[in-house]
Parts: structure tokens; C-alpha cells; sequence
């Protein structure tokens, strides 16, 4: 049991380290629903994954970038709005997800704990996949850390400061469709994106530089984590939702105590 | 003769059966303030995107010195309030920076003491002091300045020209900005680009306010440019000939043949 308990410990605070910095480039570059899109493709990835017999969370990472770039393409064609191009892909991709499982006969599969995560059930092998997918994100997103955020910035004056911005633009795809790939375990493809800006939206109110938020917004998911899984265990809650509860009662505290800020 | 960094060479840009830019010829020269004007949609910003390499002349070709850095001043400077951002730490993402220049630059410009404040609660002044710090932080020897005096009020835009001249004269680079209001430029200019999609009359300020394509565009200048520092006299001409421009096609045919 404690064993159980200490495995989805570490596998929800390596998610949440991740997520965090991640998220708050989700949050200033106003992706949310495009990682939202992202992040329910991801079960069109694992019945992929089932159907090809593939590693499940390259299928997710492959299917996440595929759908990125199409996303981009479908974007500056100009063809319709983006956020009405969001929703179609991302409602579209998790019908076509649904319907694809539904053809595993042969393959159990539980659908909730991959629309809403389930903690408990990290494995040895989960565990390794979020810790060496986590720190390939964290140190791609320190290296290019600069560039990164001279784009989220400003990307006309990134470009022509000699920044590589489309190449840096599909980096942060990737990272993105990296953190869906390990998190989808933790809190589902329906959460996903919950655990990224939600710390970040809640790091706003309490930092000054885009390194505190970035850092603080890790933190504050690392403490959603630990209360959620303690609800869980407390009361018997599903584990995915009780973090993302846990997240918006921090959000809502942040928001609401008057901390002092200088603005 | 000063080196040439620009070259402008039959530039065209169409999309569809839209013309944004015809057969431009311009050049920017070390050392020279060029100034870029033309009434509301007559093709500057995309002029001054192509200069930058975020649009692709479709025609013609523009031919770069090898040595040419730019450092670009955007209009306005958008930064989603989500993100917290000091100048400082705004200054420091120009490319390969070095930290130690940040301040001299902002005291330069005599704004030293925003070094730790928010971007989002600048002035509109201030702001396009911080832009023009990041575009000199870029070590530049061609300054690209979009409507560099927007939202300032017309004393703080006088500060800002002479500012930018006293830049040149430092430096020696070439500087290119749009205005779509001579009057205070005036002064500070070497050579006026009038265009409306194509060139409509470039040269001094003086030969480019007699000439009759500009006034056809902006009117007839009512007092020499020393007097029309005190600009907005003329504002309600410039009114008008919005008016007369959207509705009287003689004025496009009338600039046509240059």
C-alpha cells in the first residue's frame, strides 16, 4: 500500500514540475485550447499505440507533434477561426479516439482512467517515462529558455533579431505534446491541461519575472498533487480530479487573500 | 559617398488581384534619415516588413548590405498581462546581449529608472523609449522605426526626434521611419519617401512638400516647415483629404506617372 502511494506520489510530482514551467508558456502565449486539443487527441494515440502494437506514449508524442503541424498548416490558410478550428479538431480527435478503442475487442482497456487519469496505477515503468521524459522537457526548456521567451514576447522583433522563431514555435509543440504524453497517466486527457495552467494562472498573482512564475507555478502543481492524493486517499475521490479540485483551491486562495503585489 | 545599406529595386507585393506594394525603388544610406509616408493603407507597414524579412517581395528584389543589422522599433509593443516582465528582463532578451549595456543604454535615453519596473504600466512615451533601447541594445546600423512618436504628446515627440538624431549622429547608421505626419519630421529628415502602393515622389523635404503628387495626397503646405513645427493647425486639411482621396481617382492617376 505504501509502496502504491509513495509510486503515485513521485509520478504526480514529476508531472507537476513539468507541467508547471510548461504551462506558463501555455498561459502568456494564450494556447490553452490548443494544448486542450492536443491533449485529447492523445487517446486517438493510444488507440493507435493498441492497434499498431507501438509504445504507448510514443503513438501519443507522434500523434500530438502530427497534430501541431497540421493545426499550424489548417491555421495560416486562414480557412476558418482559430478557435473554431480548435474545437472541431480537438472534439473530433476525441470522438475518433472513442470510436477507435471501441474497436479493441481483444484489448481491455479502461477508458476512465485514461479520460481522467488514475494515479494509482503508476507502474515501475510509468514512473521511468515521466522522469526521463520530465527532464528532457526541463532541459530543453533551460537551454532554450532565452529564445523561448524573446518569442512569447514579441515574434516579429525575435525574428528579426535573428531568433529562429519557427523553429522554436515547434520546440515548444513539442514539449507541449511531451508533458500530454507523461501526464495523460496522472490526470487523463480530460485534465491535462487543467494541471498546466492552472498552477501557472495562480503563479501570476505571486511572482514578478517569468523564472519566479515559471518555477513557482512547478511548485504550486507539486502541492496540488500531494493535497489531491491525500484526498483521495482520505475519502476515496478519483485520484486525476482531486488534483485538478486541489489546483483551482489554490488558484481560488491566491485570488482571493490579498497578497501584496507589485503590479 | 556613405555606404548603402538598403536597396529597394522594383519591390512589388500582390496577393491575388490585391496590390499591396508596386515596383518600389528606395534607398537607405549610412548616416541617413529616410522617412516613410503615405495616407492610411498606402502599403508603409508592409514596406517596412519586407525591409525586415517578415514578408517575401513577390517581385523585384531588395538587396541588403552583408554587413547590415537592424534594430527594429514596432510599433506598439503587445505583452499578454499574464506575463510578468521587467524592462530590464525585456532588454536582456534581445540576442546575445550584453546585460552591462542595459543600463547606459536606458540612461542614454534618460529612462534609468524604469530598469525594475513592470512593461505593462509604461507610458506610451516610456514605451517607445524601452522599444528603442531594445532596437540599439541589437547594435544597429539601421534603425527601422514604425510611427516611433505614437500615443506621445507633441512635446515628448519633439524629445523623441531629436533623440533619434542625436542617435544618428552617434552612430552613424541609417535610420528609416514611417510617420504619417510630416510637420515635426520635417526638420530631422534627409530624404521623404511619399508612397501610396507605389512611389509617389521621394527626395529633400522641401522638393518632396512642393511636389505635386505629395500635395495631392496631404495638401498644400501652408507655411514653410519652421513654422509648421507648430503642427496641428493643419490638422483638419489632413481630414479633408482623406476624403478627397477615397473619393477622387484623378488624385491616383495624377501620381501615377512617377
Amino acid at each position: 500500500m505504501l509502496d502504491l502511494l509513495l509510486r503515485a506520489l513521485l509520478g504526480g510530482l514529476g508531472v507537476a514540475a513539468v507541467a508547471g514551467p510548461l504551462g506558463a508558456f501555455v498561459v502568456w502565449r494564450r494556447m490553452a485550447y490548443f494544448g486542450d486539443t492536443l491533449a485529447h487527441s492523445a487517446l486517438l494515440g493510444v488507440a493507435l499505440g493498441f492497434l499498431l502494437d507501438i509504445n504507448l506514449n510514443l503513438a501519443i508524442i507522434v500523434l500530438c507533434v502530427g497534430l501541431a503541424l497540421v493545426l499550424v498548416t489548417l491555421q495560416k490558410k486562414h480557412i476558418i477561426a482559430t478557435d473554431t478550428l480548435l474545437g472541431i479538431l480537438a472534439h473530433s480527435a476525441l470522438s475518433l479516439g472513442l470510436v477507435a478503442v471501441s474497436f479493441l475487442d481483444n484489448i481491455r482497456i479502461d477508458l476512465m482512467a485514461y479520460l481522467f487519469g488514475d494515479l494509482l496505477a503508476i507502474n515501475q515503468t510509468d514512473l521511468y517515462w515521466i522522469y526521463s521524459g520530465g527532464i528532457a522537457v526541463i532541459t530543453l526548456l533551460v537551454v532554450f529558455w532565452k529564445p523561448l521567451l524573446a518569442m512569447t514576447v514579441n515574434e516579429e522583433l525575435a525574428k528579426v533579431e535573428g531568433y529562429p522563431v519557427e523553429a522554436i514555435r515547434l520546440l515548444l509543440m513539442l514539449l507541449v505534446a511531451l508533458v500530454i504524453a507523461v501526464a495523460m497517466k496522472i490526470v487523463g486527457v480530460l485534465l491535462i491541461t487543467s494541471l498546466m495552467i492552472i498552477p501557472a494562472a495562480t503563479a501570476r498573482k505571486l511572482s514578478n519575472t517569468p523564472v519566479q512564475m515559471a518555477s513557482m507555478a512547478s511548485v504550486i502543481g507539486c502541492l496540488a498533487v500531494c493535497g489531491g492524493l491525500w484526498a483521495s486517499y482520505r475519502w476515496d475521490t478519483p485520484t486525476g480530479p482531486s488534483v485538478v479540485v486541489c489546483a483551482a483551491m489554490l488558484f481560488l486562495i491566491a485570488y482571493t487573500v490579498p497578497f501584496k503585489r507589485r503590479r | 559617398m556613405s555606404t548603402r545599406l538598403v536597396a529597394f529595386e522594383k519591390v512589388g507585393i500582390s496577393f491575388d488581384d490585391r496590390v499591396l506594394l508596386d515596383s518600389i525603388d528606395m534607398v537607405i544610406n549610412e548616416g541617413e534619415i529616410v522617412t516613410l509616408i503615405g495616407p492610411n493603407g498606402s502599403g508603409k507597414s508592409t514596406l517596412i516588413r519586407t525591409l525586415l524579412g517578415l514578408q517575401v517581395a513577390t517581385r523585384g528584389q531588395v538587396v541588403r548590405h552583408k554587413k547590415l543589422r537592424i534594430g527594429y522599433m514596432p510599433q506598439k509593443l503587445h505583452i499578454d498581462p499574464t506575463l510578468p516582465l521587467t524592462v530590464k528582463h525585456f532588454l536582456a532578451l534581445v540576442r546575445g546581449v550584453d546585460k552591462s549595456e542595459i543600463r547606459p543604454t536606458l540612461e542614454k535615453l534618460g529612462i534609468a529608472y524604469l530598469i525594475e519596473s513592470q512593461v505593462h504600466v509604461l507610458s506610451g512615451g516610456e514605451t517607445q523609449r524601452v522599444l528603442l533601447a531594445r532596437a540599439l541594445l541589437n547594435h544597429p546600423n539601421l534603425l527601422v522605426l514604425d510611427e516611433p512618436v505614437q500615443g506621445v504628446d507633441v512635446n515628448g515627440q519633439v524629445e523623441l526626434y531629436n533623440l533619434i538624431e542625436g542617435i544618428r549622429d552617434e552612430l552613424n547608421c541609417g535610420v528609416l521611419m514611417v510617420s504619417h505626419d510630416l510637420h515635426l519630421v520635417m526638420a530631422k529628415t534627409d530624404t521623404v519617401v511619399c508612397i501610396n502602393q507605389h512611389v509617389c515622389c521621394s527626395g529633400t523635404p522641401q522638393h518632396v512638400t512642393g511636389h505635386p503628387a505629395y500635395q495631392a495626397l496631404f495638401g498644400v503646405p501652408g507655411a514653410d516647415e519652421s513654422i509648421a513645427i507648430y503642427a496641428h493647425q493643419h490638422d483638419h486639411v489632413h481630414d479633408d483629404h482623406g476624403d478627397v482621396l477615397s473619393n477622387d481617382d484623378g488624385s491616383h492617376s495624377h501620381c501615377n506617372h512617377h
